[in-house]
């Protein structure tokens, strides 16, 4: 189990209907929402079976003993690579907001946020 | 049932670099929307981030400052959530392999000493800012400024060992005063520099296991985050009295009203998601490099301590007191500069100049005496300028006009009478003035004493030397 | 010979000598583009005015003496790498219309090197896929059977060259999407190390496997154009700081000597009989030019693919959140709120496979499964680079198949998507590990198509592996062999 010293809430997986399906619509809803995507019934329908066979053929990996095994999360064996506390040359505003959607008087402007 | 409030505090603080964290944009607090950007901090496609030195650097300073462990391998980790305030949807921050762990800070409550464990010290970026505008014509509406996301922070989070509001303020109090003395924070509160979130629960007193803990946000002082503890204990306290349960949540603090409010059914579960950063290669700290920064730490709080006590001869509690931010212990041995006498200096800021600024709740720093005005001051009741007794009025105009004692004194003619024959002369008044008090006094009833006494300070306006009035009242008598 | 036939190096001798000029050379790859790109469809933007005012400067370089090998050469460029000024899309709806206000490092380079900017070339959508068919400004097709995908996800850039509409061009490589595009067309492709170029400027998919390659006629090219785009980037925190060799000092050599080994999981994977024939004569060339051949063993190859489908849909989850409507790109109108509008923005704006992927790397690191999945992927990652340490003790370079089967028609595996993925068998464990690999033809099916022939080398060894594949190029003809268009 993952160490969880931030102020974060867990995640508990809601019971499988099909204790042979490695995901349910349901898991795929919730995936959704924190991947802020939505489905039509269909394309979720036609996901959690995609999703599913790809889980299925991972599950391989079970075949392989790891426990003495490094992860490798970076290609390169680099360590330290910094650069000096130097102020450079920022943008300036007008191209910070050239592609914005809503621009608004040198801000971003989004929709309200329920708070 | 007796509860006992168990409490876990976490900081997040700004550090005083010159540019941001990832990239070479300005930290500097308060320029116009989104003209401190740049493709990195505003998470353009194919940006990337690469570390500011300092900051690390400062990290390992205050870790040093609060005996942390220093990792020898640490690395940064995506905290993965959807806002608009956070350009690339995750946030750099550390999550397993954080730069520190396992240190503590030393507080004092009522003379009580305590240590608070730190859990950990790890680096990660700010966000933006967002400005709310409910009322807009097109419809409420949020505005972003991204001036401070990549802005480098450290956040500490202690172990839950507070156990009171009181403990709680104390605690960040020094904690601030110790980022403060390292240079590596400013400590404002009121700009965002220094923020504070809360964990508090309750237990019956003598059990071991924890209670359900309620998270809180948005306390923007120390006395905000002691009220909204306060507030806390007191609704736990309530429910479970009830035999209810507390809920696990996050509730905001509401200044106005006093009291702390569910976000529930507002906020999602939070997935955050971390993995390891990919842009970002791991940390391999250097012991020496280490040591060099702690050659070159300032004097810390509880080493200034201990210097004042041995080399002024002062009390511990004193001591405690001056030492509690850098400013203030810089104001005090400024005024020993100009007058050397440690006690006296120190009773007076601590009685005279600190109630002041705490009516006004200002800091120290907007103090409108000058150390050298107060020293001057003393100076002058050393010399029998002024009595103590008109000093102290003398200095409630210093502070309220910032103008020097010598002008006020003279202003307003408060220069103590010393001279013999004025004081006999107001004497001699006084106790023809009041012949059956002096029959009284002389049979026996000595507490008439302090009524001539007070008569003839009286009859001076305040400024006769009250030593020398002793003497001669007693003389007369 | 048209100009746009011709390779980089051969046009180079023919400006510095002033027997052409670049305004002539980038007409002329112009007019080509004219003439076949709408049945090719390898560009999504073209840039012919851009194009040509840098070739016009160009000339003036070359007047005074100041050419370089690509200065007034006409390439393309993966719609992955920003080009500032002009549109880059990732072959997404979501970034239609961004308009990046910085070049990559890649960019910055070659514009320095004064060469000719076409045109962004056609992609799969953020670099995920094996065809081109997840570009939502449609397909490419492969310049040798126009119903047949040209690979991916870098498929433009890779029919760009094949059909002659540039000289060369860039792409990138995560999981093979330079070296299988490179085997559909018939053309050289290569992945550097990882680090060995700047990643600063290229779109990120999955951060720690993305490299950016280029495509070519024939290796000598390959080799400019990793001299032009190889070095330390202050800016790229991975950028290896390691000092750029002279690529084209590799070639000129010959294999005798070198010790060639041939993964012995290789050809029993479905592999397409014809791709394995033509890989074994291939091997039989490199034994005549006196190379020996050695059997080694990647044992955890058969893991490979389902260690990249966790990590790279993993990181991509987190490097495509970035998309959200509020900074760039495409925001859905009339949603009520924030939510509304994150769901809407992302529903619309991301294909099928994109949101496939983010669904499944979001899942993988998600609370619970982070260990079982994107954790433990990361441990056979470093079994698999283990397995590659080894062969390398006993080889100068591997040779294997760059895919398990020539291009595909359009359509047959897009419904598939474990089908799909499955081209890349032979690609992926060399980004797992980070190494470089290049992919060269080697012959052709009996209906014509181009067969790839993979080349892996260890860590910053470009060298060996532009020595083998220049050595096997010069020794055959499969390289002289172009489309009917």
């Amino acid at each position: 189990m993952k160490k969880d010293t931030s102020l974060c809430y867990h995640f508990f997986k809601p019971s499988l209907g099909d204790p042979k399906m490695k995901i349910s619509g349901q898991e795929v809803e919730h995936v959704a929402l924190l991947a802020r995507l939505k489905f039509s019934q269909a394309e979720k329908e036609r996901f959690t079976t995609q999703l599913n066979s790809i889980l299925e053929y991972m599950d391989k990996l079970k075949e392989l003993d790891t426990s003495q095994v490094e992860p490798t999360f970076h290609a390169v064996t680099r360590k330290n690579v910094f650069r000096e506390d130097q102020v450079l040359p920022s943008s300036p505003q007008d191209l910070t907001l050239s592609n914005a959607p809503d621009g608004d008087r040198g801000f971003f402007r989004v929709p309200k946020i329920i708070e | 049932m007796e509860y006992e409030p168990v409490i876990g505090l976490e900081v997040h603080a700004q550090l005083l670099t010159r540019s941001k964290i990832f990239c070479g944009c300005s930290t500097l607090f308060g320029a116009e929307a989104n003209t401190h950007t740049c493709p990195v901090c505003t998470g353009l496609p194919g940006s990337l981030p690469v570390l500011n030195q300092k900051v690390v650097e400062f990290t390992v300073r205050a870790a040093l400052a609060t005996r942390c462990k220093i990792a020898p391998y640490s690395q940064f980790a995506r905290k993965n959530y959807f806002y608009p305030d956070l350009p690339k949807g995750y946030q750099i921050s550390q999550y397993e392999l954080p730069l520190s762990t396992d240190g503590y800070v030393e507080v004092q409550v009522d003379s009580q000493k305590k240590k608070i464990g730190l859990i950990r010290i790890h680096m990660e970026e700010d966000a933006g800012k967002l400005l709310h505008d409910l009322s807009s014509e097109r419809g409420a509406s949020s505005y972003v400024d991204f001036n401070r996301t990549g802005v480098p922070l450290i956040e500490i989070v202690s172990a839950p060992d507070i156990r009171s509001p009181e403990e709680a303020a104390a605690y960040l109090r020094k904690l601030r005063a110790i980022l403060m003395f390292l240079d590596i924070c400013d400590g404002n509160m009121e700009e965002g520099s220094f923020r504070c979130d809360a964990n508090i629960s309750l237990r019956p007193k003598g059990q071991k296991a924890f209670g359900v803990k309620t998270e809180l946000k948005n306390m923007n002082s120390f006395r905000n985050v002691q009220k909204a503890l306060d507030y806390e204990v007191r609704r736990q306290t309530a429910l479970l009295d009830q035999g209810d349960r507390v809920i696990q949540e996050t509730r905001l603090w509401d200044a106005a009203r006093g009291v702390t409010a569910s976000m529930r059914g507002k906020e999602e579960a939070h997935d955050y998601r971390y993995f390891p950063d990919p842009d970002l290669v791991p940390l391999v700290i250097d012991p020496q490099w280490v040591e060099k920064i702690r050659a070159g730490l300032p004097e810390l709080p509880d080493q200034k301590k201990g210097r004042f006590i041995r080399d002024y001869g002062i009390p511990e509690y004193d001591a405690e007191i001056l030492t509690s931010s850098k400013a203030l212990a810089n104001y005090y041995e400024e005024c020993l500069r100009t007058y050397n006498q440690p006690k006296i200096v120190s009773n007076w800021i601590m009685s005279e100049l600190l109630r002041e600024l705490k009516r006004d709740e200002r800091e120290i720093e907007e103090c409108p005496v000058p150390a050298g005005n107060l020293a001057e001051m003393l100076k002058m009741i050393e010399e029998g300028v002024i009595s103590g007794k008109i000093a102290k009025s003398v200095f409630e105009e210093m502070y309220r006009t910032g103008n020097r004692a010598q002008e006020i004194v003279k202003e307003k003619g408060l220069v103590q009478v010393s001279d013999t024959s004025t004081i006999e002369k107001a004497i001699d008044q006084v106790l023809a003035a009041n012949p059956g008090e002096v029959e009284a006094y002389r049979k026996g009833k000595d507490k008439v004493f302090g009524f001539f006494v007070g008569q003839v300070m009286k009859a001076t306006q305040g400024k006769a030397n009250p030593a020398l009035v002793n003497e001669l009242l007693k003389k007369k008598l | 010979m048209n100009l746009y036939e011709m390779t980089a190096h051969r046009l180079h001798d023919l400006l510095a000598r002033k027997e052409i000029t670049s305004r002539e050379l980038t007409e002329s790859v112009l007019k080509r583009v004219e003439e076949v790109e709408g049945r090719i469809h390898a560009y999504i933007t073209l840039t012919p005015d851009m194009a040509l005012e840098q070739a016009v400067a160009a000339d003036l370089r070359i007047q005074k003496g100041e050419a370089e090998p690509l200065t007034g050469i006409p390439l393309a460029v993966k719609d992955v790498i920003c080009t500032r000024g002009v549109r880059t899309t990732c072959g997404s709806h979501i970034l239609e219309n961004f308009i990046p206000p910085y070049d990559a490092t890649v960019t910055e380079k070659l514009k320095a090197a004064g060469a000719v900017f076409i045109g962004k070339t056609n992609m799969d959508e953020f670099a995920m896929g094996s065809s081109t068919e997840n570009s939502f400004y449609g397909p490419s097709r492969n310049p040798w059977d126009l119903d047949r995908i040209p690979g991916g996800s870098s498929g433009g850039s890779a029919a760009a060259v094949a059909a002659d509409e540039c000289i060369v061009s860039l792409g990138s490589d995560t999981g093979g999407s330079i070296r299988q595009p490179a085997a559909c067309c018939g053309v050289v492709g290569m992945k550097p190390t990882y680090g060995r170029v700047s990643r600063y400027g290229l779109v990120a998919f999955a951060s720690s496997l993305d490299q950016i390659g280029p495509f070519s006629k024939d290796v000598r090219d390959t080799a400019l154009l990793l001299n032009a785009i190889s070095g330390h980037e202050p800016r790229d925190s991975t950028s290896v700081d390691l000092p750029v060799p002279d690529y084209t000092r590799a070639l000129g050599g010959d294999v005798r000597g070198m010790v060639l080994g041939v993964p012995q999981e290789t050809f029993g994977k479905g592999i397409d009989p014809e791709v394995a024939g033509s890989v074994r004569e291939a091997i039989e060339v490199l034994i005549k030019l006196g190379a020996k051949i050695v059997d080694v063993s990647l044992p955890h190859s058969d893991y490979a693919l389902a260690v990249y489908y966790i990590i790279a849909p993993c990181e991509a989850s987190s490097n495509l959140a970035r998309y959200d409507g509020v900074k760039y790109g495409f925001r859905a109108g009339g949603g009520e709120d924030l939510l509304d509008m994150y769901q809407e923005t992302r529903w619309q704006g991301f294909g099928a496979e994109v949101k496939r992927r983010i669904m499944l790397g979001t899942y993988a690191l998600s609370a619970g499964y982070y260990d079982a999945y994107y954790l433990k992927a990361s441990r056979v990652r470093t079994l698999i680079r283990k397995d590659f340490e080894e062969a390398f003790r006993r080889c100068d370079a591997l040779i294997l198949p760059t895919a398990p089967t020539p291009a595909f028609r359009l359509g047959e595996k897009v419904d598939d998507p474990l089908q799909m993925y499955l081209s890349d068998i032979f690609t992926i464990p060399c980004n797992l590990a980070g190494l470089p690999g290049l992919s060269l033809p080697c012959g052709f099916t009996g209906e014509g198509l181009p067969i790839g022939l993979q080349i892996l080398g260890n860590f910053f060894q470009e060298e060996k592996i532009l020595r083998v594949a220049w050595a096997f190029e010069q020794n055959t003809e499969h390289h002289l062999r172009k489309p009917i268009l």
